[in-house]
């Protein structure tokens, strides 16, 4: 395989690479994040791989009629890519199943929305406004009315 | 160039193109769909890479047992629509 | 807005480090220290045919192990997280059976999945393959049938007897080479003709056991993202 070829792989894993990243940092929406996790690790895999590529070499099996001696690329970075492929997935599936669980808590998947419905329910649960604007109740689950004098205790006690 | 190196360029650009789809698609089923074809790119490489035994662990894992995953959340996460709706209020919504 | 663009230059500049890291070594030509030394003894020592194989459970047996941990792990936090379901709910469209193409297409599949996967299991050691692949085909073939008939269901309980005997399989077989070999997970039974399908030693079964292990566990936590939603 001559350089070029090489060195476009080397681009097209570290684009990946990158382009996980990227998105991993900007995405909003947690399915878009599990899937540029998992974009992510493609191109790491595809690295290691490359790393361990030799040329003018053939797949590290030995052939019945082979010579023994033949030049074989690098077995050590394909079996720890191997393993890390399997537990990508798992670790796939345990994201999943979590924002399957936030989103049957908070009714949505984006991170902004989820954080204010968070915070609505977390200054809820302790009887005061929220931190921010007040926001419209949202997903069905309207503010129970807060006492004036309840209020004013907390915050006394929080000043 | 060779023809090798012409066919290795032109699946690199093919797995970016998809790896751009994955992160802007507003339609989060296709998007799975793309990453799912970005997997199966990475293990035709890999058999480039004389790597066979990682090639048929990610066709098997990435492009097969993740995209059903990847599905079945979908689904799960009321994100099972073919066409794109104009509303992007539950989650719909492309954040990129 | 400043963080957003904070965030791609990151992921520019990290992908800029790794490319010149990357090239200050020679593209397709690699030291291999411990790589090439593996591949000269491999064959001798170990006895498979397939030298990621023998890496995988020979030479890296424990780091095997700890990848079975972790996907257990995994598949535990996964089925912690969703949930038990108390039963299918009689109702809805989820419980309906798949159409002709697909009844059709899991019966005819169910089979030969299992011949496959089976096949790659145990050929692991001397063809491209092994218990990761094979296992994963075992779970294409559990939960196919599945998402033709939804009404059908595969019992957690047999998944969790299978997953739990193979990986006490593995692990006693790890225990057995430290009783007689001095070593975990050393390759026993000498190593045989290289090539023929009864060689490597042992390997053959740790790999039978990491394939029943990852099938169950995978098939199990797919199973578990199928159910319907119990408590809401």
């Amino acid at each position: 395989m001559s350089e070029f070829a090489l060195l476009t792989l080397l681009i097209g894993a570290l684009s990946l690479i990158a382009i996980g990243i990227g998105g991993l940092v900007l995405s909003r929406n947690l399915f878009r994040i599990v899937l540029a996790l998992s974009l992510a690790e493609a191109g790491a895999n595809l690295l290691l791989v490359l790393v361990g590529f030799r040329r003018d070499a053939i797949a590290p099996i030995i052939e019945q009629g082979h010579a023994l001696t033949a030049t074989m690329v690098d077995p050590i970075p394909q079996a720890m890519v191997l393993t890390a492929i399997v537990i990508g997935v798992g670790v796939q599936a345990l994201a999943l199943s979590l924002a399957i669980r936030a989103y049957v808590a908070y009714g949505t998947l984006d991170m902004n929305v989820m954080r204010s419905r968070m915070e609505t329910d977390i200054s809820d649960a302790a009887g005061a406004q929220p931190a921010t604007s007040q926001h419209a109740p949202a997903g069905g689950r309207p503010l129970p009315p807060i006492s004036a004098p309840r209020l004013a205790h907390n915050k006394g006690a929080q000043g | 160039m060779a023809w090798a190196d012409l066919i290795i360029l032109i699946m690199v650009v093919l797995v970016l193109a998809g790896a751009g789809a994955a992160l802007f698609l507003e339609n989060l089923l296709g998007a799975a769909v793309a990453t799912a074809l970005v997997s199966l790119g990475v293990s035709v490489f890999f058999v480039i890479l004389r790597a066979p035994d990682v090639a048929l662990t990610e066709a098997a894992v990435g492009a097969g047992l993740s995209g059903l995953l990847l599905a079945l959340a979908a689904k799960r996460l009321g994100l099972w629509r073919i066409e794109v709706q104009q509303d992007s209020e539950d989650a719909g919504d492309s954040s990129c | 807005m400043l963080t957003r663009y904070g965030a791609l230059l990151f992921a520019a500049g990290f992908a800029f480090l790794l490319f010149v890291l990357f090239t200050s070594q020679p593209l397709g030509a690699p030291t291999m220290l411990a790589g090439q030394a593996v591949l000269n003894e491999a064959a001798g020592t170990v006895g498979a045919a397939n030298i990621v194989t023998a890496v995988v459970l020979a030479y890296r047996g424990i780091d095997t192990l700890g990848e079975l941990s972790i996907l257990f792990a995994a598949a535990t936090a996964v089925g912690l997280v969703l949930g038990r379901s108390h039963g299918k709910q009689a109702s809805g469209e989820a419980t309906e059976p798949g159409g002709f193409i697909l009844r059709a297409g899991s019966d005819l599949l169910f089979p030969l999945l299992l011949v496959v996967g089976f096949y790659i299991i145990v050929h692991g050691h001397l063809t491209p393959g092994g218990g990761f692949q094979g296992g994963v085909v075992l779970a294409a073939a559990f939960v196919l049938p599945v998402l033709a008939r939804p009404s059908e269901t595969v019992s957690h309980a047999a998944m969790a007897w299978v997953e739990g005997l193979a990986g006490t399989a593995f692990i006693a077989t790890g225990l057995a080479a430290l009783a007689v070999d001095h070593a975990f997970l050393a390759p026993l039974l000498g190593t045989g003709q290289l090539g023929a399908l009864l060689s490597g030693g042992t390997l053959p079964l740790l790999y039978l056991a990491v394939g029943l292990k990852v099938g169950a566990e995978l098939a199990s936590l797919l199973l578990r993202m199928t159910e319907e939603e119990s408590g809401t």
